[in-house]
């Protein structure tokens, strides 16, 4: 048999079946390329929301106006700080993560047992501030009309401030009759009624209150919506106004066009999974640490390749926060 | 974790650390200030740096996809351990991520751009 052995002078640097390619263990390299494979996954989604931000360059929602809500304060305008927070929990969660994988390699157990759950700790911190900041985006703020071909109008007041449309328009002055199926003809059921704010209420408001203008969707050359004259509110809104909107959902938002809330509720809930996915694992990994599995193991790889997955969930999370909230 | 001697240089080299942990704590404070940089333009938007535009895009944005390519870079490199990896892994994953990505996202954003000459200067306007 020896005679068949062929030096190629690459032992040690190529992969000859018995040691472990680029040195790197089996479980760590499979991780790599499912961090791979998922990253051109989000890369995918991300460049169709690049898509369609160019496909309405200049009728984009701004997302300093949508996000700019803080906990615990009602009526501040804030953009970014909230953002900002999250970003920086889930930074330092992968700091303490990496903590841990340090640790693990010293086979410090109690360490690894700290740090890992600081990390689980920011990461349920995050997850809970997404969760809220969703619960505001479908809540929705000031309300606005959408017209008969999906655009939306929002209203300011003569300074240029957002006016919330329930401000001036008075309750529904309209019985509404619910359809019932003994008296159509092809009952399907009745779509969900929005608000107690039918058109003709908003087009009688609004002429009520001199000071309220229509912002439509249109960008002047310098970024900002386009507010119309007095004369031309009242026009778009008896002619195309079609039905108030209030809050976001899948079919239409208070925000702008329909897909800027699908990407927001796609894209963001696509990373929503990754993390609570991480914290399944890393709750797996930190019960197994504190039961002292990895110590009898002889080594702490499992929280190594776990690490990596968090770390791949913030370095979305880095790109998520660049093209939803900056740019 | 059966390397342990883990690359303590930063910004090639200039910036070097005395243990592992030090480094991680230098890589948090360099990704957060990033993160601030990011945050405050983000907030003041300056003017010049909104009009001014550079391939369609202005320069604002430009900066703000640089700074995250650069967070990108720490946590993949520092946080995941990259640096330490044999250089095969390293071209594996972040070559063909960065070639498959860059692909897809400049086709992708090419028809964007079609698509929004078509409907500002076609006959179709809105409402699809």
């Amino acid at each position: 048999m020896e005679a068949t052995v062929v030096q190629t002078g690459t032992e040690g640097k190529t992969w000859g079946g018995g040691t472990s390619p680029f040195k790197a263990k089996y479980g760590k390299m499979m991780m790599w390329f499912f961090i791979l494979s998922d990253s051109l996954t989000f890369s995918g989604f991300l460049a169709s929301y690049g898509l369609m931000r160019f496909k309405f360059a200049d009728s984009w929602p701004i997302p300093d106006e949508v996000f700019n809500h803080v906990p615990f304060l009602h009526d501040v305008e804030a953009p970014m700080y909230f953002v900002a927070f999250m970003t920086f929990i889930l930074i330092f969660s992968s700091v303490t993560m990496v903590l841990a994988v340090d640790a693990g390699s010293r086979m410090k157990r109690n360490q690894v047992a700290m740090y890992m759950f600081l990390t689980l700790l920011g990461g349920f911190i995050f997850i809970g501030s997404q969760a809220w900041e969703w619960a505001t985006f479908i809540k929705g703020t000031y309300g606005a009309v959408e017209t008969n071909n999906r655009e939306i109008l929002q209203f300011v007041d003569t300074e240029g401030k957002r006016v919330a449309v329930a401000d001036f328009v008075a309750e529904s002055s309209v019985p509404r009759v619910e359809h019932e199926r003994n008296v159509g003809v092809w009952y399907k059921g009745e779509p969900k009624f929005h608000t107690g704010m039918a058109m003709q209420d908003v087009i009688a408001g609004f002429k009520a209150n001199e000071n309220v203008l229509v912002r439509i969707q249109e960008k002047d050359e310098y970024g900002q919506h386009i507010i119309l004259s007095r004369d031309e509110s009242i026009k778009k809104l008896e002619n195309d106004g079609k039905e108030v909107v209030l809050g976001a959902n899948l079919i239409r938002n208070e925000y702008g066009h329909p897909v800027f809330a699908d990407f927001f509720f796609f894209i963001t809930g696509f990373h929503g999974v990754h993390v609570s996915i991480g914290l399944m694992l890393n709750i797996i990994v930190f019960a197994n640490v504190l039961i002292g599995t990895y110590e009898r193991r002889g080594h702490y790889r499992m929280v190594e390749k776990v690490g990596l997955y968090w770390h791949f969930v913030d370095l979305v999370w880095v790109f998520v926060f660049t093209f939803f909230y900056l740019v | 974790m059966a390397h342990d001697s883990h690359n303590l240089a930063i910004f090639r080299g200039r910036l070097k650390f005395k243990n592992t942990i030090s480094k991680i704590w230098g890589v948090f404070i360099v990704l957060s200030i990033v993160t601030a940089i990011e945050v405050i333009l983000g907030m003041f938007r300056p003017e010049i740096l909104v009009r001014t535009t550079f391939l369609s895009l202005h320069l604002l944005n430009w900066i703000f996809i640089l700074l995250t390519i650069v967070k990108a870079y720490y946590i993949t490199w520092d946080f995941m351990h990259m640096r330490d990896e044999s250089k095969g892994l390293r071209r594996v994953t972040v070559w063909s991520g960065v070639f498959l990505i860059c692909y897809l996202v400049a086709l992708i954003l090419i028809e964007g751009d079609y698509v929004y000459e078509v409907l500002s200067n076609g006959h179709i306007k809105t409402g699809f």
